[in-house]
């Protein structure tokens, strides 16, 4: 297994706080992997860092073999390397269908190739995927009317629309309704096993991560304090401490 | 703006195409119909132009611009450049400010100064735009509205103090050639179907624009520049773009403008920013920011009682202007277009599809 993307030894501090300290993490092609760790822990910053929102202040990243640290995001997000926010992201005066149309990869695509009308094959598939996560009879909605959950789902299928290589997911779960959560996973789950899509998952909810991933992260004040298969992280005195604030 | 998302709306579509006739027939007629207002006809087109490119910048893009003047007044400018200096020695003709003789000129010379004075213009407009849009399409929010009215003022500051150009004093376009009542009628009619061309060009092309994906991007980036951006679309050409499209227009708008005032003052005709400045923001306010029709709306309602105000409130005109203002903010802050939008939702195709609820909620 090749690592699709590759952090080596990455640090960035904000004035005084220290949100990550020498973090070092790879992920494999076709992986589901989880990233862990307390608030405040410094998971969003590593998001953050990866998909080139900040300069970093030491280490390097490399995606699909290429160094991507000094990249800026849309040119990031053009390589494939996608990421969605944990504020729910979506543009809330469009309706469903046009946010996924303007979803649509914009790798190499000309300012003359966007002065055309979007093609029969993007509603097509803005309807698929609408209906993938079962947003299908919302779809003329605007994206603000819908609930928090809905958006979360929106924002989504919105990241599939753009036949990323890999998605960065800042809690996927956060805000949607418990019944919905298992069918949820499962479409994590069929995205990575039908589509090849990499994932990399913040996630608070443990029942969901040690579900989904294959491997796990632990962040702890801005460091790496773990990492293995969800059983053994799960067992890890030092996650547990982490978790329950004793140390 | 809506997707054809549905081949179903031929009736709409004929709706829409009826009411484009119907416009489009008392447009031209308007002025052979009510000859004595034929000047204020034409200034109401002027204000569907600037409301309408202000609307592509603070309804479509989100970026509140208080600088678009700068593109009507520095296209205006241009135009009396090229009208004028082939034919005299410019800088003697500004020196003698309003006191002297308008530029007299054959027809063939004035037809022949104006139409590339009009190219000069667009250009002028376009121009400026992709090198200001470059320098502070960077600045987001409230910084890029403040960054705007800056240039504004900077470039009314720099044709009152240019000499060529008459500086403070002003400059004078060339007079329309011919003598008499016939001659000032031809002017008006020439103006007026000047100004209802450009406007109709104005509104065609940007229709067509926000139908396109590049309108979808702007839309995007009016929502959400962060998450644009994250999803891979490269903001910052798409700004500068629907900037200078924006700028093209105002610059063929402000030499129209121009030479239907006749007399040309940098601050107050030109680089009129408290004026026209604002009025083009509250007039896309006003008929509902981002909506296809909004501008338009707006500014028939506004220039109407503008018009009205400055008849039987002279004096008065702008304290009830700005109760005016403060009505619209407050009952309607989406604006007309807005509120009938939220109100009537299903008018504009949002609406819950039932038909596959069944497979959808599986």
């Amino acid at each position: 297994m090749t690592a699709l993307l590759d952090v080596r030894s990455v640090s960035k501090s904000f004035g005084g706080v220290s949100a990550n300290r020498d973090i070092s993490i790879d992920v494999g092609e076709g992986e589901i992997v989880g990233l862990i760790g307390p608030n405040g822990s410094g998971k969003t910053t590593l998001f953050n860092s990866i998909v080139g929102f900040h300069p970093l202040d030491k280490g390097s990243i490399r995606f699909s073999g290429r160094e991507i640290t000094k990249l800026r995001v849309p040119r990031i997000a053009q390589l494939g390397l996608l990421r969605t926010f944990q504020q729910t992201r979506i543009y809330s005066k469009m309706t469903a269908m046009e946010n996924m149309a303007v979803s649509t990869p914009h790798r190499g695509v000309s300012l003359a190739g966007m002065m055309t009308r979007q093609s029969r094959e993007v509603t097509e598939k803005s309807e698929v995927l609408l209906d993938f996560v079962g947003l299908y009879s919302k779809r003329f909605l605007r994206g603000g009317d819908l609930s928090f959950g809905q958006q979360k789902l929106l924002e989504f299928a919105m990241a599939l629309m753009n036949e990323p290589r890999m998605l960065l997911l800042d809690e996927p779960t956060a805000g949607i309704n418990p019944t919905l959560i298992n069918g949820l996973i499962d479409r994590l789950k069929r995205v990575n096993a039908d589509l090849g899509i990499t994932l990399l998952v913040i996630e608070h909810n443990m029942r969901v991560i040690m579900n989904l991933a294959e491997r796990i992260y632990c962040l702890a004040h801005g460091e790496l304090l773990a990492e293995g298969a969800p059983e053994t992280i799960q067992s890890d005195p030092r996650v547990v401490d982490a978790y329950l604030g004793a140390s | 703006m809506t997707l054809p998302t549905s081949s179903s709306g031929n009736p709409a579509n004929r709706r829409f195409v009826l009411l484009c006739l119907a416009i489009g027939v008392l447009s031209i007629a308007a002025p052979f119909a009510f000859p004595a207002i034929v000047k204020q006809l034409s200034i109401f087109w002027v204000m569907v132009i600037v409301a309408y490119t202000w609307d592509t910048m603070g309804g479509q893009l989100g970026y509140n611009s208080f600088g678009n003047i700068v593109f009507f007044g520095a296209g205006l400018y241009m135009s009396a450049i090229v009208q004028i200096a082939p034919f005299t020695n410019m800088r003697a003709y500004t020196a003698a400010g309003e006191q002297g003789e308008a530029l007299a000129l054959s027809m063939g010379q004035y037809l022949g100064g104006l139409a590339p004075g009009l190219v000069a213009a667009a250009l002028t407009g376009f121009v400026l735009a992709v090198v200001f849009g470059f320098i502070i399409l960077s600045l987001r929010g409230h910084y890029f509205a403040i960054g705007t009215l800056a240039l504004g003022i900077f470039l009314a500051q720099i044709f009152a103090n240019w000499e060529f150009v008459g500086a403070g004093s002003g400059i004078t376009m060339p007079e329309f050639p011919g003598q008499g009542r016939a001659s000032d009628q031809n002017k008006s009619i020439l103006f007026y179907f000047l100004c209802f061309g450009l406007a109709s060009a104005t509104i065609v092309a940007l229709r067509w624009l926000y139908s396109t994906r590049f309108g979808l991007a702007i839309n995007a980036i009016r929502d959400d520049e962060d998450k644009a951006e994250a999803m891979g679309i490269t903001t910052t050409r798409y700004k500068v773009v629907a900037w200078s499209v924006s700028g093209f227009f105002l610059g063929v708008c402000g030499a129209l403008y121009g030479n239907i005032v006749r007399f040309v003052d940098p601050e107050e005709t030109a680089f009129d920013g408290p004026g026209l400045g604002v009025w083009m923001v509250l007039m896309a306010v006003l008929g509902g920011k981002g909506s296809l029709w909004g501008p338009l709306i707006g500014a028939v309602l506004f220039h109407l009682t503008k018009e009205l105000l400055w008849t039987y409130l002279l004096g008065f005109q702008n304290i009830v202007l700005g109760i005016l203002v403060v009505v619209i903010v407050v009952f309607f802050p989406e604006g007309i277009m807005g509120w009938v939008r939220s109100r009537w939702p299903h008018m504009f195709g949002e609406s819950v599809d039932l038909s596959r609820q069944a497979e959808a909620s599986k």
